[in-house]
């Protein structure tokens, strides 16, 4: 994978098969150019015995193959840039969820371009219309921040209209793109 | 300016037009969405997909949706086509200029694109 936002969109999709209802991912920049990102949920979560071997190649829940490459190659990804990769998971009733929390620094070589996030955000959501989303991009270095909360969609289109209807998506796109075009004023 | 007030606008509009997805002719596509999909360049393709089916108005005919690993990673990305009445057609190793071509020949023209398909793949 050439662009951290396809890496996004896998671990994301990790948080909608754990029957996650909500999932948050949250990238914040700082001045020195230190890029974190969080992907959060209130999933099923992971016992302490599998999210030791969660970065594990050649651990998987899958059934189809005996790899599993999506959380190994995150970590991957933030470690070469001289980054931190963290993972916290709980399936205690009522509380359950997991926490993946990768740090870039977005000055080295080895650090990935971001790609199109865009396309992940909207290829998440209309991926999985009936689970909620929470999108958030703060950018200090060249004060942006772009902000997309499937809630509030919902709130106003109602149970008539799934948000992967295509009129949806291509509003949720030109929306997002439009807030990444206005640098300055957020 | 992009604003949630024009989410209201949108499902006032999408009210008027009913969609009948099921039933006669319906065609099912269906991209393989998982961490071997993606990193082979799946999203564009899901994306010229979804583009397609809007620019040619096929909506009321056509439904694009992704799934997991279809289990032949080697031939991501892996795209599937259902008919109804007809047999599922698998195209593989796609890209955003093929996923047009299908696009135009297969979902408006109704004419497999034979060689991007699996059993074509499998014999070069």
């Amino acid at each position: 994978m050439k662009e951290l936002s396809l890496h996004i969109l896998d671990v994301a999709k990790n948080s909608v098969k754990a029957g996650a209802s909500l999932t948050e991912i949250s990238i914040s920049t700082d001045t020195d150019g230190l890029m974190t990102v969080s992907i959060t949920d209130n999933g099923c979560g992971m016992t302490d015995e599998v999210l030791k071997r969660v970065t594990d190649p050649f651990y998987t829940t899958r059934t189809t193959r005996k790899v599993g490459l999506g959380l190994p190659l995150w970590r991957l990804a933030a470690e070469q840039t001289g980054g931190s990769f963290h993972i916290e998971s709980s399936t205690e009733e009522g509380r359950s969820g997991t926490c993946v929390t990768a740090v870039f620094d977005t000055k080295s070589i080895d650090c990935m371009p971001m790609g199109d996030i865009v396309s992940t955000v909207v290829t998440l959501i209309s991926g999985s219309p009936d689970k909620d989303f929470v999108f958030s991009d703060n950018d200090e270095r060249n004060k942006r921040s772009v902000y997309l909360d499937t809630r509030q969609m919902r709130e106003i289109l109602g149970d008539g209209v799934s948000l992967d209807a295509l009129e949806i998506q291509m509003w949720m796109s030109e929306y997002l793109c439009e807030q990444y075009e206005n640098k300055t004023e957020n | 300016m992009k604003s949630l007030a024009e989410l209201a606008a949108i499902k006032a509009k999408m009210q008027d037009k009913v969609v009948i997805r099921e039933g006669e002719g319906a065609i099912r596509v269906v991209v393989g969405m998982a961490t071997c999909g993606i990193a082979a360049g799946a999203r564009p393709v899901l994306s010229t997909f979804v583009e397609g089916v809007a620019n040619n108005n096929l909506t009321s005919k056509v439904t694009v949706t992704q799934t997991g690993c279809i289990g032949i990673c080697q031939y991501e990305p892996v795209v599937e086509i259902f008919e109804d009445g007809k047999e599922k057609v698998t195209y593989v190793k796609l890209d955003a200029d093929k996923a047009k071509r299908i696009v135009e020949e297969h979902l408006v023209g109704g004419k497999v694109v034979n060689e991007y398909t699996i059993g074509e793949y499998k014999k070069i």
